[in-house]
C-alpha cells in the first residue's frame, strides 16, 4: 500500500505547485497582451496605478516584454486608467529607455484628459510618443 | 453659509493607511460637490504627499507615525501632513522637466502637487507639508502648451 502511494506524492506535489503558480500569476496579471502583426498591445487592467506593489509588478511585466520576449514594437493602451502616480511615471520612463535601447518603438494611446495633463505638466508628453487612440497608434508602427 | 469640518488623524507608516485617509478627504470633497477635476488633482496630490511622508520621510519605520490634519468646507480643503523623518532640502529637488532630467525619475510628485493645488508649502526642515485647494482658484497652473 505504502509502495503505491509514495511514487504518486511528488506528482501530486508538482500538480499543486503548478496550480499555485497559475493562480499567483493570474492574480497578479496587470496587463492584457494582444498581438497585431509584429506589434504588441499591452493594455493596463487597473483603473488606479498607485499601489507600490502593483507598480512593481506592472514594471516587471512591461520590462519582460522587451527583455525576455524580445518584443520591440509596443503600444501601451491606457483606456482603463483613471489615476496614476509619479511612481508609475518612473516605470514608464524606464520602459521607454529599454525599448529605445532595443531600437524599438513605444507608443502610448487612449490616455484620458486628466491623465494626459499629468504627462503634460511633467513634460513627459515630449518624451513619449502619445496617440489619441489605438488605430492611430498602430499607424506606421 | 458653509460650516468647516476639521479632522486630526495619526496613522502608522503604511501606505494602505495613507490611502484610507486619502479616501476620507476625497469623499468629503465629493459629498460637497467639488468639481471632478479638483477631486482628481487633490487625490493625486494626496497620494504623492502621503507616499512621500511614509516612504521617504519615515522610511516605512513602524515606530514612526504620520499626522494628518485637515479642514474642509464648500470653498476649500486644507491638509497638513507631518512625518517624523529628518525632512529634506526642498531647493535641492531637481526640476524634472529640464531636458537633462526628463528621462530620470524623481521630483515629479512635488511638481504635480504644485500644479494641481492652490497652495503647497513645506516647513523649513521639510517634514511638514501644507496643501490647500480653493474652489475659487480658477487659473491654478502654468499651462503653456
Amino acid at each position: 500500500m505504502l509502495m503505491r502511494i509514495v511514487p504518486v506524492a511528488p506528482f501530486l506535489l508538482s500538480l499543486f505547485e503548478l496550480n499555485w503558480k497559475c493562480n499567483m500569476s493570474a492574480g497578479h496579471r496587470r496587463l492584457d497582451i494582444e498581438e497585431s502583426g509584429d506589434v504588441t498591445i499591452a493594455k493596463f487592467v487597473d483603473k488606479k496605478i498607485l499601489d507600490e506593489g502593483n507598480i512593481q509588478i506592472i514594471g516587471n511585466q512591461l520590462f519582460s516584454l522587451v527583455e525576455d520576449d524580445g518584443r520591440s514594437k509596443i503600444i501601451l493602451d491606457f483606456s482603463n486608467v483613471e489615476y496614476l502616480s509619479s511612481a508609475a511615471l518612473g516605470k514608464l520612463i524606464t520602459m521607454d529607455k529599454k525599448v529605445k535601447a532595443a531600437k524599438g518603438k513605444l507608443r502610448l494611446c487612449t490616455v484620458r484628459p486628466d491623465i494626459y495633463e499629468v504627462f503634460a505638466i511633467t513634460k513627459l508628453n515630449k518624451l513619449f510618443d502619445m496617440r489619441d487612440n489605438l488605430e492611430q497608434a498602430l499607424e506606421g508602427m | 453659509m458653509s460650516s468647516i469640518e476639521e479632522f486630526d488623524v495619526t496613522i502608522p507608516s503604511a501606505t494602505a493607511k495613507g490611502r484610507e485617509i486619502q479616501e476620507q478627504i476625497v469623499g468629503g470633497m465629493e459629498s460637497r460637490g467639488y468639481a471632478p477635476r479638483d477631486v482628481f488633482g487633490v487625490r493625486l496630490a494626496l497620494e504623492e504627499a502621503l507616499v512621500n511622508a511614509i516612504k521617504h520621510g519615515n522610511k516605512m519605520d513602524p515606530d514612526k507615525v504620520v499626522n494628518v490634519k485637515w479642514e474642509i468646507d464648500e470653498e476649500h480643503v486644507r491638509v497638513v501632513i507631518e512625518d517624523q523623518g529628518e525632512g529634506f532640502p526642498i531647493d535641492d529637488v531637481p526640476d524634472p522637466t529640464d531636458d537633462e532630467n526628463l528621462d530620470k525619475p524623481g521630483g515629479r510628485g512635488i511638481m504635480l502637487m504644485r500644479s494641481f493645488m492652490s497652495v503647497v508649502e513645506y516647513n523649513e526642515s521639510g517634514n511638514r507639508l501644507t496643501l490647500e485647494k480653493r474652489t475659487d482658484d480658477e487659473d491654478d497652473d502654468e499651462d503653456d502648451d
